[in-house]
């Protein structure tokens, strides 16, 4: 019960602190995951990996890290956890916004705003680099995945399934 | 001045529940990682017209500033502002049933077979073909901020608090609202 506890505190914690999206809570997560929880930095990157190759939000991989830690209950806790305080001071921001009207500082908010965002979600793209890229092969796939995605409309399942599938031919005939 | 009803002049009707749900249900299940943003977008304002460009460009500014993942986010404002709280309660669930479901699946077999050296491999390159596709929807995303010197400037300052100082996000968020907002206060040219 308190390990339960414990973890829906834990989650709840970064859910407030996940300003700019999941991935910048993702440093963070994995440094208390490793020593309150006993998640090594392998299993980490594994989680976060399955998260990535499923379809919907790819923070889902919190379901399977309450999972590992305590079974099926924990992956409901973490689950509500992780999402629910988050959601509802967006719900009230939002309504607040709302409020504002036309006004012309809602404009300027906005504006002001964008390029944050853009600034904490490149952030987030160095956060998960570093954790991903960690040889020229991985290197490589992870530019030829942006080269694809940004010159042809191709479905990015398909990119990131065929990186795995590429990545693990090489590996394996490398080693 | 404008009036003081919300501006949703050319909105679409309110959608059933049914409806929002079946359709973030769908994003929930064929959309990928960070991409989502751009399927709501798509749903949102160009299939459904259930929001217009600039209010869709509102929400996402609150979606990324708030705590949470952006896409959830998303799904709480379109619905509440579609169906009040129990439409933000039904995008919400319609979006993460899928992957949830999912993710449980693969992970019930990872927990049994994580050992394996060749999951090890896939899931090596999985995770970097996922960081080039973050980059890539950042990159969309940022669309003409990155051209603008003003944005830029505010973009790189963001980040190199974020990544380089490593200051933790309430700080980041605190150093940098004042100054962008004033920044872009009324009256200035963009």
């Amino acid at each position: 019960m308190s390990l339960l506890i414990h973890l829906a505190w834990t989650f709840a914690l970064l859910s407030i602190l996940a300003v700019g999206g999941g991935t910048a809570v993702l440093p963070e997560m994995q440094a208390i995951l490793a020593h309150q929880f006993g998640i090594d930095h392998t299993q980490f990157v594994h989680i976060y990996s399955i998260g990535q190759l499923a379809p919907g939000p790819n923070m889902l991989m919190v379901l399977v890290i309450g999972y590992q830690i305590a079974g099926l209950f924990g992956a409901g806790v973490v689950l509500l956890s992780f999402f629910l305080p988050s959601s509802l001071m967006c719900f009230y921001m939002g309504r607040l916004w709302n409020r504002f009207g036309e006004s012309p500082w809602r404009r300027s908010i906005q504006n002001a705003l964008e390029p944050i965002s853009i600034g904490l979600m490149s952030s987030g793209v160095y956060a998960v680099a570093k954790a991903s890229v960690v040889s020229s092969i991985t290197l490589v796939l992870a530019l030829v995945t942006l080269y694809l995605i940004l010159r042809i409309k191709i479905n990015p399942v398909l990119v990131i399934l065929g990186s795995g599938g590429f990545g693990a031919l090489l590996m394996a005939y490398l080693n | 001045m404008s009036s003081q009803l919300p501006v949703n002049t050319q909105l679409a009707k309110s959608p059933d529940l049914v409806d929002l749900f079946i359709q973030f249900l769908t994003i929930g299940a064929i959309s990928f990682g960070g991409g989502i943003i751009a399927y709501e977008r798509i749903l949102l304002v160009e299939k459904r017209k259930w929001l217009s460009a600039d209010e869709f460009m509102a929400y996402l500014a609150i979606s990324q500033t708030m705590p949470g993942l952006n896409s959830v986010n998303m799904a709480v404002l379109a619905g509440d502002h579609l169906r009040g709280v129990l439409g933000a309660v039904i995008a919400t669930l319609g979006l993460i049933l899928p992957g949830s479901i999912f993710v449980l699946g693969i992970g019930l077999i990872y927990a049994n077979a994580g050992d394996h050296p060749s999951i090890n491999w896939i899931l090596g390159g999985i995770a970097a073909a996922a960081t080039g596709l973050l980059a890539a929807i950042t990159y969309k995303i940022g669309d003409t901020h990155w051209r603008h010197v003003k944005s830029l400037a505010i973009i790189i300052c963001t980040f190199v608090l974020m990544s380089i100082f490593k200051l933790s996000l309430p700080y980041v968020i605190l150093i940098m609202a004042p100054i962008s907002i004033y920044l872009y206060r009324p009256g200035q040219p963009q």
